[in-house]
């Protein structure tokens, strides 16, 4: 058992450095003065400098929050309505429900955003930021209404009928009870939504409309044609970064709401790399 | 498409006062599923059977034409490519994402979180950004290409790739007589028909593996020089680099689900097995494996699936020599606008990616199929994936 253990763990950690290899890499490429990603020419600066000038990066990211608020809030309704239905009532409708939402989550994001384009074509809908926020809505709700699946499942019923019983309506019952204890798992699943809409590139490249481009369709714009592609390696370097803080971020609020659950809440916010990374 | 969006609630219509509540709940999420999701998908069915306009839409009338251009010889070849990188690299993942799952399940609680926490840390870079990464790393340009590049003289032909290579032949024949061992021993039909299953698998593996290095000898011979991976061969824009590169990004989901499984797993049992005499790999692969079963379901279903459907990867280190499936739609689609063939395609790729499943489903009664999977993405809402593991012990302790 102990051999077995050294040895796995050995390939554990190789696997860690096949990981991060390729990062480090990114990072450190974007401090090189070679403009090809090639050797060592020395430290500098102006890859940075020039992103910082890049006024096109920006409308970009405009775009992409732009997008990704809105398909957050109509997906976290949507999810939410889908997640109390399929868990309160039981026959084929809410079967072929949460099949419906069981298959989008499966389905490769290429056929969806394929579908969506040929959908949108045929209604004779320009293609444009609109669009694009209702492919995302449609791809995110599937994630929150799983998310907050999970977390009804551990639902006690027993507190809907001890405020049933002290005489609460069922809107008060929703309101005062139901709501605030899914609430952990509505947050999560919004920002399972938000971080999959700021992410999503394939689909949003087939239903982007001219000028409507979000981040990850500018950057894949700039990896296909730029001339400078160490300015990828700092655009990414400082997303990694905002990233990073994010996650720190949200688990000392974690940690600061609840203590005890702390050590056991460290991976919280997984979100993006197990549900999101499905989908690819 | 007003039809598919009114027919539920037109067979509920007397129900309704009695069903207002589930009306009212289910109607918002239902119709714009259905609205976006199965009207989009029968709209690409339709459209295969539709031709092509001259100015890049679609004409009128109906023609089977988009189906038999779909059957000339340049598509087989990008199906095949896309099935068997796709098999390929899922079988890799779960291969290398057993051990790590089976050594993070025996880390101790406390670092347990930390380990997954390492795993999924670097997929918190956009999926972009992580296949752009390896562009960096592979291009001609960078240390590694330049390295393997480099005339090592005579000592070349016995260089790393040759003897990885030969590693991995030592390694199929050795699983592969284990295979055929296994295969004598089991008793049931359906152990029988996985061994065989595993063991064409392997002599597969094997004779690809045999095919590159012949391939790379003869090149290197052709070339007079010496270097690991001859010279003019790029290690960018050919399948290999799309097999890397995919094993890279879907590696996390063959882990999760496994890691999620190897908690649950009793590990007295890999003991027993130990005590009784067995060799640690038998012990592995005749206990580990069976029972992390329900992870292994949901690892392929997770890493084969988007492997299938992959664009990007085929898109950026593939190159027209490489292509897949998920990039010809995309050529297809937009370059060419030819809207019909896109839609044939991805027709093809839905069927491919929704009927094995599916099948598999029926099969193994709805038992394994997506457990985990709904586990890991469930996880998030009562966000601790560190005791993943948890809620389903305890329901198997209460059964």
């Amino acid at each position: 058992m102990k051999r077995m253990e050294r040895r796995s763990r050995g390939v554990f950690w190789a696997i860690l450095l096949f990981f991060y290899v390729p990062i480090i890499v990114l990072v450190v490429n974007s401090f090189n003065k070679d403009r090809y990603c090639g050797p060592w020419r020395g430290f500098t600066f102006k890859w940075y400098d020039r992103l910082f000038n890049d006024h096109e990066i920006w409308q970009a990211l405009a775009n992409t929050l732009e997008v990704a608020v809105g398909a957050t809030v109509a997906s976290v309704v949507l999810g939410t309505l889908a997640a109390l239905a399929i868990s309160k009532y039981k026959g084929k409708i809410q079967g072929a429900h949460y099949g419906l939402l069981y298959t989008h989550l499966v389905l490769p994001d290429i056929l969806m955003g394929i579908s969506l384009l040929l959908f949108f074509i045929s209604l004779g809908l320009e293609l444009s930021l609109v669009t694009v926020f209702l492919a995302h809505t449609t791809f995110c709700v599937s994630y929150v209404a799983m998310a907050v699946l999970g977390r009804l499942e551990d639902f006690d019923g027993a507190l809907l009928e001890a405020s049933r019983d002290l005489g609460a309506n069922p809107w008060q019952t929703f309101w005062k009870v139901q709501f605030p204890l899914l609430l952990p798992g509505i947050a999560a699943g919004g920002m399972l939504a938000f971080t999959l809409s700021i992410d999503d590139f394939v689909i949003t490249f087939f239903v982007n409309g001219a000028g409507a481009e979000t981040l990850p369709v500018k950057i894949y714009g700039m990896i296909k044609r730029s001339p400078n592609l160490p300015e990828i390696n700092a655009l990414s370097t400082l997303m990694m970064i905002v990233t990073m803080l994010a996650v720190v971020a949200s688990r000392m609020m974690q940690r600061s709401r609840n203590p005890a659950a702390a050590p056991a809440a460290a991976p919280a916010a997984l979100p993006e790399g197990q549900g999101g990374r499905v989908r690819r | 498409m007003t039809d598919a969006t009114d027919r539920p609630r037109m067979g509920l219509l007397r129900r309704i006062r009695h069903h207002g509540g589930e009306l009212a709940l289910t109607a918002p999420s239902f119709v714009w599923m259905t609205f976006f999701f199965v009207v989009p998908t029968a709209i690409v069915f339709l459209l295969t059977f539709r031709p092509t306009a001259v100015d890049g839409g679609i004409g009128s009338g109906w023609t089977l034409e988009t189906w038999k251009t779909i059957s000339n010889p340049n598509y087989p070849s990008i199906v095949w490519r896309t099935i068997w990188l796709s098999a390929v690299a899922t079988a890799l993942s779960i291969g290398i994402a057993l051990p790590c799952a089976f050594a993070m399940a025996r880390t101790s609680a406390k670092w347990r979180s930390v380990l997954v926490g390492l795993v999924i840390l670097p997929f918190w870079t956009s999926f972009l950004i992580r296949v752009f990464a390896w562009k960096n790393l592979l291009h001609p340009q960078a240390a590694l290409a330049r390295a393997l590049h480099t005339d090592l003289g005579p000592a070349g032909f016995l260089a790393l790739q040759d003897v990885l290579l030969f590693a991995l032949l030592f390694g199929a024949g050795c699983l592969a007589l284990f295979l055929a061992n296994s295969w004598r021993m089991s008793s049931t039909a359906r152990g029988k028909a996985a061994c065989a299953a595993l063991l064409v698998a392997t002599v597969a593996g094997a004779l690809w593996c045999a095919k590159l290095w012949i391939g790379f000898t003869s090149a290197r011979i052709g070339a007079g020089v010496c270097s690991i991976v001859p010279p003019g061969a790029p290690l960018l824009y050919n399948s290999l680099a799309i097999l890397v590169v995919m094993v890279y990004t879907y590696l996390p989901f063959a882990i999760l689900p496994l890691y999620a499984a190897a908690e649950k797993f009793d590990f007295a049992l890999l003991e027993a097995a130990l005590d009784l005499g067995a060799r640690p790999v038998r012990a592995f692969v005749n206990v580990f494996v069976p029972g992390v079963k329900a992870g292994i379901y949901s690892a392929v279903l997770m890493v084969l699936i988007p492997a299938l459907g992959s664009y990007v990867i085929p898109d950026m280190v593939g190159g027209p020599d490489a292509e897949m499936i998920g990039s010809k739609i995309y050529q297809r689609a937009i370059p060419d606008r030819n809207l019909p063939h896109a839609s044939a395609l991805s027709a093809l790729l839905m069927l491919g990616v929704l009927v094995p499943p599916g099948i598999a489903w029926l099969v193994f009664r709805r038992r394994h199929i997506g457990a985990t999977e709904t586990d890991v993405v469930r996880s998030i809402g009562s966000s601790n994936l560190g005791n993943l593991g948890g809620r389903r012990r305890r329901e198997g302790g209460a059964a």
